[in-house]
């Protein structure tokens, strides 16, 4: 078990590392930072100046571990189209981009699970069968699309809720949070339902294949001999088998989410991390680029490090496998 | 013999290649299922209006000096203040919707199809390398791709257009935008492509056949493409058609969030982005016929490629 999340671990730290090396590249070789910090009026002396301040003239090797050193302690260098330092930026702006998508995670968990029960055990009802094309629908149309309905029917039409931005904020320390204000939650409203709404058809679907599976299974039948009562049987007995893969999908749903951020903060003017990326891919504002490039990939391999791990130490054929392989 | 003397064709095969098509199994399964065929209805009648835009079109979007500023936001006809000029209304530049529509479907649909073809070259050379080789080329391009699995898509695409923007040097990419998208959503789509490619040559590398090739001398990418290449294509074409309604939905993204095409030559993304600046003053209609269409659209193909899917799979027959 030690060898085996020992191994995981240092394949997760090779990728890091690749990636990383791309972020270097970016960096270095897109373009070239002086020009890009230095204004116009900018005299020759003073890009001189930078361009050693930068250590752009030492060997290619010094430059790429000061890189790796900077980043490990997150300073990511300054942002062309900001002027400010990266790390800043981003500490500004991350908080929005989690406070959204745990709302969004929630969302999809609080209303994903009961229609899949629901659904689930009145596989033939009408109901079901509506929801079953609606979520089909759902799934093939774009997050931006569905965003934008949201505002049009719920902001411009009926003004029940704001179109854009976070509403007030309050300081929790370092942290700005959304979470403790009225017109916070009320600006949290539409943009979780847009970022959620794709996890929850997946959620939902899942539950309801997996209870149509479970609810054919000897133990139900013999708890409906039992005289148990269908609540009983249907939550207490057959919702919690389903919960394990449920679980897992929806932790490795936690990186799309952050990623899909992106476009529904676009949609709605969220001032996050993913608004930040837009912004710097539109004005190929790299240092930015390189510094998200980075985060997202620590957060997709520390999860899959997570999850590879959980399941090995749930599914001791798993564990053989991978050490056999080696 | 040489391997390049061409087999005379078998008869039979040459006379009924119709009704054999007729009578195929896939065929039957999709005259069977009312969805599939109004989806392939919808998605021919859309590929035709787009390859027909310039004909069908009332005006001409493209031609910036026909445009009247007096036009402009006009609503569709059949309401209060609209005229059969411009049946879906004008956007805010006096521009005919209809007609913007229908040359934004033919940008958006030619996006998608360049950038699912150069997925398709991509993928199905990789993979071919890859499994018919082994070995070391294996090992780095499968790492590449399992990394690049890790990731959306359309990160992929959003840091690849980042780059190549930082690259051109310029945030107006003048003609470029076209090929900058293209090349984005294309290097986030080969992945599926290159792992089934390779699991097929992998298995067909072994069999007696291309050993008996490789015996009597052909040449090695001979032997991937016409030998080994045949065996994949059902399985490339139902990961060709899913990536094409995904990468209809990249591209409207991407054009969207304002890094596709410009609005002096606009997608369905880029109309969706424009009209949603006149949203919250009322002006619906620019926002709601391309998302619409761009919706019917992304459904139809997204229908077709999991029919085909099934259809190609003898498992589920």
């Amino acid at each position: 078990m030690l060898a085996f999340s020992i191994r995981r671990m240092i394949e997760a730290w090779v990728v890091m590392l690749i990636v990383a090396l791309l972020a270097f590249v970016l960096f270095r070789y897109v373009g070239n930072p002086v020009d890009q910090m230095a204004g116009q009026y900018t005299s020759l002396a003073d890009r001189e100046l930078m361009h050693k301040q930068l250590g752009l003239d030492d060997p290619i090797l010094v430059q790429i571990a000061r890189f790796l050193w900077n980043a490990l302690h997150l300073d990511f260098g300054i942002s062309y189209h900001f002027r400010e330092p990266v790390s800043q930026l981003l500490m500004k702006r991350g908080p929005a981009t989690l406070e959204l998508s745990f709302a969004a995670s929630l969302f999809a968990i609080a209303v994903g699970i009961p229609l899949g029960v629901f659904t689930g055990i009145y596989k033939d009802s009408l109901w079901s069968k509506f929801f079953l094309g609606v979520s089909l629908i759902g799934v093939s149309l774009p997050t931006f699309l569905i965003g934008v309905l949201l505002i049009f029917a719920f902001s411009v039409e009926l003004h029940w809720l704001p179109s854009y931005g976070r509403g007030d904020t309050v300081a929790l320390g370092l942290w700005q949070t959304g979470f403790l204000t009225a017109s916070g939650l009320r600006a949290l409203i539409l943009p979780s339902i847009t970022l959620g709404l794709f996890q929850l058809t997946l959620i939902a679907r899942l539950v309801r294949s997996e209870m149509l599976e479970v609810l054919r299974t000897d133990f139900i039948r013999f708890a409906r001999a039992r005289g148990l009562s269908e609540r009983a049987i249907n939550f207490n007995h057959a919702l919690k088998n389903t919960l394990i893969p449920v679980i897992t999908i929806t932790g490795l749903q936690i990186g799309s989410i952050i990623a899909f951020a992106v476009i529904t903060e676009t949609v709605f003017q969220w001032p996050g991390m993913g608004l930040l990326f837009i912004t710097a891919v539109q004005s190929a504002d790299i240092p930015v680029m390189a510094a998200y490039l980075i985060l997202v990939s620590l957060m997709f391999v520390t999860i899959n490090f997570i999850v590879d791990v959980l399941y090995a130490f749930v599914d001791p054929r798993i564990r053989l496998h991978a050490m056999s392989a080696t | 013999m040489s391997s390049t003397t061409p087999q005379p064709a078998l008869p039979e095969n040459t006379a009924s290649w119709w009704k054999r098509l007729a009578d195929s199994d896939i065929t039957y399964s999709f005259t069977r299922s009312k969805v599939v065929m109004g989806s392939a209805f919808i998605s021919a009648l859309l590929l035709l209006l787009a390859l027909f835009a310039p004909y069908v079109s009332p005006h001409d979007p493209t031609n910036l000096a026909s445009l009247d500023l007096m036009n402009s936001l006009n609503p569709p006809a059949w309401l209060q203040g609209g005229s059969w000029d411009y049946p879906l209304g004008t956007d805010n530049q006096g521009r005919d919707m209809l007609s913007a529509l229908l040359f934004g479907l033919r940008l958006s649909l030619s996006v998608s199809l360049a950038s699912v073809i150069l997925a398709m070259a991509l993928g199905i050379t990789l993979g071919l390398i890859s499994g018919y080789f082994g070995g070391w080329a294996d090992t780095i391009i499968m790492r590449i791709a399992d990394i690049q699995m890790t990731f959306p898509a359309i990160l992929t695409a959003l840091l690849v257009n980042g780059v190549v923007r930082a690259l051109l040097g310029l945030n107006h990419t003048g003609g470029a935008d076209y090929w900058v998208l293209v090349l984005s959503i294309g290097l986030s789509f080969w992945v599926q492509f290159a792992r089934t490619v390779r699991g097929s040559a992998m298995v067909e590398r072994s069999k007696d056949y291309v050993a008996a090739a490789r015996l009597i001398g052909v040449r090695p990418t001979r032997i991937m493409f016409t030998h080994v290449l045949p065996n994949v294509l059902g399985p490339v074409l139902v990961i060709a058609t899913i990536s094409l309604a995904l990468a209809i939905i990249t591209e409207a993204t991407l054009s969207f969030l304002g890094v596709g095409l410009p609005p002096s030559n606009p997608s369905l993304g880029t109309l969706v982005r424009v009209g949603n600046d006149f949203l919250l003053s009322g002006e619906w209609w620019i926002v709601f016929f391309p998302g619409l269409i761009l919706a019917i659209l992304a459904l139809s193909v997204n229908m077709l490629g999991d029919w085909l899917r099934d259809a190609l799979n003898p498992k589920l027959r």
